[in-house]
């Protein structure tokens, strides 16, 4: 099938028209989101397959060839990425059902969900940087929406914040495009790539690659430009928390990733080793964070910073394994962080309040909650059969073949601090002796257990299984390492 | 004439800048619609201000201005006055609920939800 990178960006942008006639059916909403986002998941395993036998994939919009119309492709990374996405909105939609008041969802819940899968979908397929834009604004736009729905103070105070941090950075993406524009004259990215590596010029680029960092690095909080996330990502109800922490942070991870392995790839000099900097920087700040707070959220939000940070260190480095480290990182941290959200939630749901003083003893009472969480956690860390270990390590190793010795160091480092904050909540949640639970959501932990533990044995099964994986990564970070595959794979047709 | 737009989207900037490190929300905002303005004014400088005729095929006319950065701006118009409505009702939202509009005295003392 020709349009088959279009199919997880359409379905779930024709389910969001759909669901709009139907706001006042509850039960509507949720059989109608849950299937769709079930072919999602179906259609984008179709697609890696697909990516998987044919190589990279692209689709020109209205026939219109390669530099001149819209492409969308499909490689590896984009597939995997999409799928990856699919799965945890599918697992978070499940979890609202049950966990999110009735009246929460009554008001575009699900609609905004779904808009936020395309835009996320869409940002990661594109193949032209305006468009990225443009699929950058829709989930934001949705995000903006998930973040104030309930309108509680704290939640309108907080979005005011994250609102102004976004059109700012929306703003500064806008003039970086205008100025690659001005320099280049093309818009779709092989085409960019090709054009940068034939000029040759790298006083300016080198300014257009910094402002391209700044850019992605608010949407991604790497170092100096984290300031909005702990505070923003405290307000939401946590399944929206588990969205923006899996996703949102990623999509200017990806953003990163994908502009300096195809535009800037030929200067690795000023440019990559300030990435690298500041990444170390990030790791370094995020552990400090989770370290300091005492609150449940907090400390998983300030895990998002590590993991941004470790992931563009290995970006930073650009050697074959560092970058295979940094794809299967990526796709690991989206799925623990989700879960480890949602498991917080639970908890947070028993408790009445994501304080750790207001919390102790819950293994009596819930030994499967509290084993799941103890998995999920050593997974985060990167324990051996988990899924953290293998990028992690491929990260290491391909920074001291690079020549780094403290780059890999705070890295290995960095994990025994993240096993230290999140064994935290463990010890202080499950151990000691049980406190009164005020939580309104006691009831509903069976029900909301199902999605965390299936959640969790996905990315065991992704560590365990990193075998079958490996193919799947190697043909990802074939293009990031020579772009010339993916230039030859989209203007083919031109 | 780069040059004067160039400068024109720098003073744009410059009090985008001044006015979002303000403390009132409506400055805030205001400056937000200063920031896309100077985008914009950029958008359309960095595709070229050479003379031509508008965009439009007609008979006889050999020369056009770059139609692109047009489509962009385009664009990019009606994502920012869509966010800048959002940014407006929820200003005024948090007005009424928290009784302010300045932005030092956001400070929460609960930080659970």
């Amino acid at each position: 099938m020709i349009n088959l990178p279009l199919l997880p960006i359409l379905i779930p942008l024709l389910t969001g028209v759909l669901l709009m006639f139907f706001t006042k059916q509850l039960w509507m909403q949720r059989i109608v989101s849950f299937l769709s986002t079930l072919l999602t998941i179906g259609v984008s395993l179709y697609l890696v397959f697909q990516v998987k036998a044919q190589g990279i994939l692209t689709v020109t919009l209205g026939s219109w060839p390669a530099p001149f119309g819209i492409t969308l492709v499909s490689d590896m990374l984009s597939a995997l990425l999409v799928l990856t996405t699919s799965l945890l909105v599918f697992f978070v939609i499940w979890y609202s059902m049950t966990y999110l008041s009735e009246q929460h969802q009554r008001f575009y819940y699900y609609i905004a969900v779904q808009f936020l899968l395309v835009g996320v979908n869409g940002a990661f397929t594109t193949g032209d940087i305006f468009n990225m834009f443009v699929f950058f604004e829709v989930f934001l736009i949705s995000s903006y929406v998930l973040i104030v729905l309930g309108g509680k103070p704290a939640q309108l105070r907080e979005s005011l914040k994250y609102l102004l941090v976004n059109v700012i950075s929306s703003a500064l993406f806008v003039m970086t495009v205008a100025f690659l524009y001005g320099i280049i004259g093309t818009l779709n990215m092989a085409d960019i790539s090709q054009k940068i590596a034939e000029i040759n010029q790298p006083g300016i680029l080198s300014v257009i690659a910094i402002l391209f960092l700044v850019v992605f690095g608010l949407k991604g909080a790497i170092f100096p430009l984290y300031f909005w996330l702990p505070g923003s990502y405290q307000v939401p109800p946590t399944p929206v928390l588990a969205l923006f922490g899996a996703l949102l942070t990623k999509v200017g991870v990806y953003g990163i990733l994908r502009t300096y392995s195809l535009f800037f790839s030929n200067e690795v000099g000023i440019i990559h080793s300030l990435l690298g900097g500041l990444a170390l920087a990030t790791i370094i700040i995020g552990v400090i964070g989770a370290l300091a707070t005492k609150d449940a959220k907090q400390i998983l939000i300030y895990n998002i910073i590590v993991a941004v940070g470790v992931i563009l260190y290995g970006v930073s480095v650009m050697t074959r394994q560092s970058l295979e480290g940094a794809v299967f990182y990526l796709l690991h941290d989206m799925l623990i962080k989700a879960a480890l959200f949602l498991l917080v939630g639970i908890m947070i749901g028993i408790a009445g309040s994501s304080r750790l003083k207001s919390m102790g003893g819950m293994i009596k009472d819930y030994p499967l909650l509290g084993w799941t969480y103890f998995i999920a956690a050593l997974s985060l860390a990167g324990i051996p059969p988990f899924s953290g270990f293998i990028g992690k390590l491929l990260i290491v190793r391909g920074g001291i073949e690079a020549g780094d010795l403290v780059g890999p160091f705070i890295v290995l480092a960095s994990s025994l601090l993240v096993l230290y904050s999140v064994m935290q909540i463990f010890i202080r949640g499950f151990w000691g002796t049980p406190k009164t639970y005020t939580g309104s959501r006691r009831h509903l932990v069976k029900q909301l257990i199902a999605p965390t533990i299936l959640l969790v044995t996905i990315t065991v099964a992704y560590g365990v299984g990193a075998e079958a994986v490996r193919p799947f990564i190697t043909q990802a970070v074939d293009p990031l390492v020579d772009p010339s595959i993916y230039i030859q794979a989209v203007l083919k047709g031109g | 004439m780069e040059i004067i737009m160039a400068i024109a989207a720098g003073i744009l900037t410059m009090c985008a800048v001044y006015l979002i490190l303000s403390k009132s929300i409506l400055r805030i905002i205001i400056g937000t619609g200063l920031l896309s303005h100077a985008a914009h004014l950029i958008v359309i400088t960095m595709g070229g201000l050479k003379t031509g005729a508008a965009p439009v095929l007609e008979e006889g006319v050999t020369k056009y201005t770059d139609p692109l950065p047009q489509a962009l701006v385009l664009t990019a118009i009606v994502i920012s006055f869509g966010v800048t409505a959002f940014f407006l009702v929820l200003a005024y939202r948090a007005y009424q609920e928290l009784g302010t509009d300045n932005i030092e005295e956001m400070k929460g003392t609960d930080t659970n939800d």
